[in-house]
């Protein structure tokens, strides 16, 4: 027995967690981490909205997104290495010179 | 390192509440494609890279006091939408149309969204690609 009140709450904070954490800390990796926090806060408000509408398409697309995030995760750690590797730091205030 | 220590609790907590809905097939992605897979990967870049950065002293941007206050009333505007929503209870496996155990789920999804399990794959070959035309890249930039 579960509120759906509760879990859409859990799922609110958990993403403004995530939205503050990537506003405000300035180590890369870390932004990406509060990224990934940010999608754990929505697929637990589709699975909510999935489970209160009884549909299965929500779980279906909770797939989707576990694909986008394990795509998005290979391709942003080779960039952010090789970010590190090119200006020696992880701080994005560092990273002014983005272009070509 | 303690961030990501942090989050992978959070996933398996978040897998554990996945479970006690009933939803198992979310839980078991979840702990094995976050947690085994994405954090992993992680916690290796973390050892591989220099915890004496800069970035790792001064830890907040110029942006510390907006973002949290933004991040507050962000929380507080979906809090009370979600007040407002009422609240319907949810009970699990009670006798809902849809099964989310592993092989229900599995049978219908292969037979409804076989193109977009199609599609995902093509996705992550993509995926692959540019992760290793990015590494390909970087390796000409330095020598």
């Amino acid at each position: 027995m579960a509120d759906t009140q509760l879990l859409l709450g859990l799922s609110f904070v958990l993403f403004a967690l995530g939205l503050v954490g990537v506003m405000v800390r300035r180590n890369a990796l870390v932004m990406l981490m509060c990224m990934e926090l940010m999608l754990n806060a929505v697929i637990l408000a589709l699975v909510t909205f999935s489970l209160e509408t009884g549909t299965l398409s929500g779980a279906v697309l909770v797939f989707l997104i576990f694909v986008v995030a394990a795509a998005e995760i290979a391709i942003a750690i080779p960039i952010v290495l090789q970010l590190s590797r090119q200006r020696s730091s992880l701080d994005v205030e560092g990273y002014d010179r983005l272009q070509g | 390192m303690r961030v990501a220590l942090a989050l992978i609790s959070c996933m398996l907590s978040l897998a554990g509440i996945y479970a006690m809905l009933g939803v198992h097939v979310v839980a078991v992605f979840q702990v094995l494609i976050y947690v085994g897979a994405v954090m992993v990967f992680m916690v290796y870049v973390i050892m591989l890279l220099d915890v004496r950065d800069p970035s790792f002293v001064r830890r907040y941007s110029r942006l510390l006091l907006p973002g949290i206050v933004l991040g507050a009333l962000l929380a507080g505007a979906l809090g009370i939408s979600a007040i407002r929503l009422g609240a319907p209870v949810i009970q699990p496996g009670a006798g809902a149309a849809p099964s989310y155990l592993v092989q229900p789920f599995s049978v219908e999804f292969l037979r409804e969204y076989w193109l977009h399990f199609e599609l995902t794959s093509v996705l992550l070959v993509a995926a692959v690609v540019a992760a290793i035309a990015i590494i390909r890249s970087g390796r000409r930039s330095d020598g």
